[in-house]
């Protein structure tokens, strides 16, 4: 996470709780979410670290992103970066999860602000966007 | 917060991984998932001077399941067991547990063998391990040799393990009537008070059970009162079962912390036992 942030000057990786908890600081490990902050930077050598700056395009979002922004599903915007890195994951293993799989697969992403009723809105719509539905 | 300076190195094997752990002595630690040694460091409650990181090394994961008894690499994660059919057909208590292990993420990165090999008083494989009668290996510069569960947690965060042995593997017999549960702390997930049940049913009775328990005492313990208690009851005497499960951390000194008293903990020990005897009854 520091190498992300101070060294690359990735800053979309944010620091919540640095104790494994909050999932502010999740990003893709060769596809697979993880959390940056209990992780050293030299364990990624040889493998494909994703960021949230490395998802989407100014011009062309990726659905996850296109989803929290229509369903509202960020306030403050803190914890949105890993939610969406970890809801991207999800997706992946589960592209159709129901409300219930949504809220047990976002378990290590916590949000103060929203009470999660929106980001579970926007992980459906995006699951939808991106099995065509 | 930043771990104290260390170096590291990347094992290649297990042999390489022996090696360097005889060359740098006590002050040496592996890393496998790291979700255990990594927070320490952070925290510089561990401050090893050389991280030997296991992570990499080929062929050390793995589900093996034949003649009734599965083999799983000491490097296999979390959410490999979780999602592994075969476990949660011939052991669910294994695929429960990792499945209500940490997070998504956690599960992602920990390993069965990081977190059996740290000892936590409040993780859930250790307990889960006991009542699989499981059997670890271990290996050093002399040979392996095996160790059995109930030899192999000894104390809070210390298990049978030398500072030169690498587990490799844990292995155990199926168990088709076996199941966990337990009560998760809200801001860390781990077991407050964690029951790993494990039964041998013969017809609609039960012939043996072995049930431990996870973060009710300083390390996980078989409740061998419950365990000749449960002995001869009828599946569906759920009297007799509540009797029976009652008292299940009876003798041993429960833990105590801000967020649940020792009597709370001895108090869930029952309830989480006797829901983990109902689950592991439950028809799959």
């Amino acid at each position: 996470m520091q190498a992300l942030r101070e060294n690359l000057g990735l800053t979309g990786t944010h620091v919540g709780c640095d104790t494994s908890s909050c999932g502010a600081c999740t990003v893709l490990l060769d596809g697979v979410s993880v959390k940056s902050c209990t992780m050293f930077a030299v364990q990624a050598a040889g493998s494909a670290v994703t960021t949230i700056e490395g998802i989407g395009t100014q011009a062309e979002l990726h659905p996850m992103q296109e989803a929290f922004w229509t369903q509202h599903g960020l306030q403050c915007g803190f914890c949105t970066p890993g939610m969406i890195m970890a809801a991207i994951d999800l997706i992946a293993r589960n592209p159709d999860p129901s409300e219930d799989e949504i809220r047990l697969g976002i378990e290590g992403n916590i949000c103060r602000c929203t009470g999660y009723e929106n980001i579970v809105k926007a992980v459906t719509v995006a699951a939808a966007a991106v099995r065509g539905a | 917060m930043i771990p104290a300076a260390f170096n590291y190195i990347r094992a290649r094997d297990v042999a390489d991984a022996i090696r360097l752990l005889e060359k740098h002595g006590d002050d040496a630690k592996l890393l496998a998932g790291g979700h255990s040694l990594i927070p320490m460091m952070k925290l510089r409650l561990a401050a090893p001077s050389t991280i030997i990181d296991i992570g990499a090394i080929p062929n050390l994961a793995g589900i093996q399941h034949a003649n009734g008894r599965f083999t799983l690499g000491a490097l296999t994660r979390h959410a490999a067991l979780a999602a592994s059919d075969e476990l949660r057909a011939f052991a669910p208590i294994l695929a429960q547990s990792a499945n209500e292990l940490g997070d998504p993420q956690v599960r992602n990165r920990g390993t069965v063998g990081g977190s059996c090999a740290h000892g936590d008083p409040s993780a859930d494989y250790p307990a889960v391990m006991l009542a699989l009668d499981a059997t670890f290996v271990l290996t050093n510069g002399k040979g392996t040799r095996e160790v059995g569960a109930d030899d192999f947690f000894v104390g809070m965060l210390e298990t049978a393990l030398d500072p030169l042995d690498v587990l490799t593997a844990v292995g155990f017999a199926d168990a088709p009537h076996s199941a966990y549960t337990k009560f998760h702390h809200p801001a860390s997930g781990y077991a407050v008070v964690g029951a790993a049940v494990n039964l041998m049913l013969s017809g609609d009775r039960i012939t043996a059970a072995r049930v431990a328990l996870a973060g009710t005492g300083d390390f996980a313990f078989r409740s061998l009162a419950v365990e000749h208690a449960l002995a001869g009851i009828a599946v569906d005497d759920a009297a007799a079962l509540d009797a029976a499960c009652a008292g299940a951390a009876a003798g041993i000194d429960a833990r105590s912390d801000t967020f649940a008293s020792a009597e709370y903990r001895t108090a869930l020990a029952d309830v989480y036992v006797r829901r983990a005897v109902a689950k592991a009854l439950q028809p799959r």
